[in-house]
């Protein structure tokens, strides 16, 4: 029977179904971080029980580390004292159970989506999880990813296994190519726009297409990241050359593993006469670059078009667009080209990697910030991404034009650490909430391309990336 | 272990709508650890000060009005309320301070959804009555102290001498109270199961064991 790309990866890694259609799932890959582990290492200790299998787990500290660490830190000179507890205690419980981490120290550390991949412990039709929520980023492998709670955390470190049941299958085909200045990022925030922050639940969104064929690894990860900010816990995209070149260069198997692997990574795809629940086409050659107005990633517009008003909604969404608008502090506005903006965030796990951070130097070569921006800075989302990028002088483009060249970390993606908005200050940011208070207590945040943030630091202004 | 009884004193909260935030405030959501809350449950009523992580009961001043602090309800182990019991966040925090405290059972006339599946995954059994059951189990119980029983198998609520309800709830997840099973138990009665297939794996995939960068 004609299989989609997820029925195949269940169907790998099915251990059993019990009678309450619940399933038990063979779990290959669980990255951990200090916010969600704590608790599950306590219930591990609690019933005596030890980790399933030591080498299928990875850890690092990502959510609260501070980013302007320099050389010579350690967890001890973490000031806030509730972060520093759970950094050490991360320390502690990898020490304790033989975790592998790469902890605060390390030139290796950084956002887990982001540092697992190019360390190669993200290899093609794995299952992974991770007690968060966009782990959906490692699909772009062909991997079945998807976050989970805490105490589903202490499950699979115990049991190697994950209880589940099966979604149902979506697919969204993007055809076409770019317009200049459009990216990955443009493409997903208009999906969402298209088919809401509910649009994906109860399913797994497989991304295909002319598009996505020709995309990198990179801005497929940028996609999938951002499938969950859609409602899907899972997003996918088929094994290809891309990933297999990519796989090749960022691990470290013998080439006789590696071909063997590469035989079964072939057939990571769906078959051509798969039956999807639900098909999506896009026409990706029409999207403008696009920008969020509110307070929910589906509120989002192309760049240069009016923000909506009371009569382009219907009456049941006309209190959730006055409650955005108000706290976005829009009344006024009628378009996003009038805004000026406070800070410049560029990182996160959507898009703190390589090809993200040479997108935004491209457009601040030789320029200067915008007198009107107050903080503008850019975190790497791993210390290989960073490496990489000095190697390249990424860094000293960013640093001449007013930029912070940070440690890698979460940073301004969320109000965890030092990094944060202060309240009704305006950011452009390339991360992917946009809620409330997200990025710091009433702090406003338009989410885009790094591409469009470079050229508000510039401008002060949202401007024509073409 | 089998737990198909649980017999106790019931202590009664007579309001709609205790969130997870009332039962559990978010100072505490700064621990590392997932025992322990018994103290800060129901804090903002419990207490007349503001507490912290670092805090236990006897360093508080306590507020003697509030039925937790009275006798013989510190050793309650049945919580009777009304509706929507535990709406709110999706903080499992606010099952494991009820748990700490000691109680085993809840009854009111619904539930926030993720509370109550919360509550199997920590041996806490959300039992769902009518509002007229509810009234009258009020009645029952605000004058003096009772106990009621609860047969689990039977899934039958025992109040005063012969009274007594049935309740409705999902056979597999009462399997999980009534066994004194979590989710990791249950899975690890599969543990050959598990092995097999991880074998299997390792010859089929060998790429992905034993793997270091
Ligand atoms: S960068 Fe933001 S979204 Fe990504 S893992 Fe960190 S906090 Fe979560």
């Amino acid at each position: 029977m004609p299989a989609t790309l997820y029925d195949k990866l269940w169907d790998e890694h099915l251990v059993r179904t019990d009678d309450a259609n619940e399933s038990l799932i063979y779990i290959d890959r669980h990255y951990l971080h200090e916010v969600t582990s704590p608790q599950a290492f306590e219930g591990l200790r609690h019933k005596g029980l030890k980790p399933w299998r030591l080498d299928a787990n990875v850890a690092t500290p990502d959510h609260n580390v501070p980013t302007d660490r320099g050389d010579a830190f350690n967890a001890e000179l973490i000031k806030d004292q509730v972060a520093k507890i759970q950094v050490v205690e991360l320390d502690k419980n990898c020490n304790n159970f033989g975790i592998h981490q790469f902890d605060i120290t390390s030139n290796k550390q950084g956002i887990v989506h982001v540092m697992g991949p190019e360390l190669g412990y993200t290899l093609p039709g794995m299952t992974i999880v991770c007690g968060d929520s966009h782990t959906s980023t490692h699909g772009a492998f062909g991997c079945l990813a998807m976050g989970i709670g805490t105490s589903e955390v202490e499950h699979v470190l115990a049991t190697q296994c994950l209880k589940i049941t099966k979604l149902k299958n979506m697919q969204i085909n993007f055809n076409g190519s770019l317009q200049k200045g459009v990216t990955s990022k443009d493409i997903v925030l208009h999906l969402i726009k298209l088919i809401g922050t509910a649009g994906g639940t109860g399913h797994a969104i497989e991304f295909s297409g002319s598009y996505i064929k020709s995309a990198s690894m990179e801005s497929r990860m940028t996609i999938c990241n951002m499938a969950i900010e859609a409602g899907a816990k899972v997003g996918l995209v088929g094994v290809d050359a891309t990933t297999l070149d990519y796989v090749k260069k960022h691990s470290n198997l013998s080439d006789s593993i590696y071909s063997q692997a590469c035989e079964y990574w072939e057939t990571l795809k769906s078959d051509s006469d798969a039956n999807f629940d639900q098909t999506i086409n896009i026409d990706v050659s029409k999207i403008k670059p696009q920008v969020t107005w509110g307070t929910s990633p589906e509120m989002t517009i192309d760049f240069d078009a009016e923000i909506p008003s009371q009569k382009d909604v219907d009456k049941s969404n006309r209190e959730n667009l006055l409650l955005a608008k108000a706290y976005m502090g829009l009344d006024e506005s009628k378009s996003l080209q009038d805004l000026s903006f406070d800070k410049i965030f560029i990182g996160s796990c959507t898009n703190s990697r390589i090809e993200d951070l040479r997108d935004a130097a491209s457009a601040v070569e030789g320029k200067k910030i915008s007198k009107d921006i107050t903080e503008a800075i850019v975190v790497p989302g791993s210390g290989m991404v960073k490496a990489q990028a000095e190697d390249e002088g990424l860094d000293k483009i960013f640093i001449e034009a007013g930029f912070l060249w940070r440690d890698p970390g979460c940073s301004m993606c969320l109000g965890m650490n030092p990094d944060q908005l202060k309240p009704y200050e305006r950011c452009a940011s390339t991360s992917n909430r946009n809620f409330e208070g997200r990025q710091g207590n009433l702090g406003r945040t338009h989410l885009m391309s790094p591409l469009m943030a470079a050229l508000i630091a510039i401008n002060g202004k949202i401007t024509d990336p073409s | 272990m089998s737990n198909s009884t649980i017999t106790g004193i019931v202590a009664t909260f007579d309001r709609d709508n205790i969130d997870t935030d009332q039962i559990i405030p978010t100072e505490y959501l700064k621990s590392i650890k997932k025992f322990g809350f018994g103290d800060f449950l129901f804090d903002g009523w419990r207490y007349l000060d503001e507490g912290r992580l670092d805090m236990t009961a006897d360093d508080r001043s306590k507020n003697n009005d509030f039925i937790l602090n009275k006798e013989p309800y510190t050793h309650a182990k049945i919580l009777l309320t009304r509706d929507n019991f535990g709406c709110g966040s999706s903080r499992e925090h606010a099952v494991w301070a009820l748990r700490d405290f000691g109680f085993k059972s809840v009854i009111a006339s619904s539930f926030g959804d993720i509370f109550y599946n919360n509550c199997f995954k920590n041996s806490v059994l959300p039992i769902k009555l009518s509002k007229e059951q509810i009234n009258h189990l009020f009645e029952v119980s605000n004058f003096a102290p009772v106990s009621f029983e609860i047969d689990l198998l039977k899934k039958e609520l025992k109040y005063k001498g012969d009274s007594s309800y049935m309740f409705d709830v999902k056979d597999s997840l009462l399997d999980r109270i009534i066994n004194n099973l979590d989710d990791v138990d249950m899975t690890l009665k599969h543990k050959k199961h598990i092995q097999a297939f991880e074998q299997k794996r390792r010859s089929q995939r060998p790429w992905l064991f034993d793997y270091s960068n």
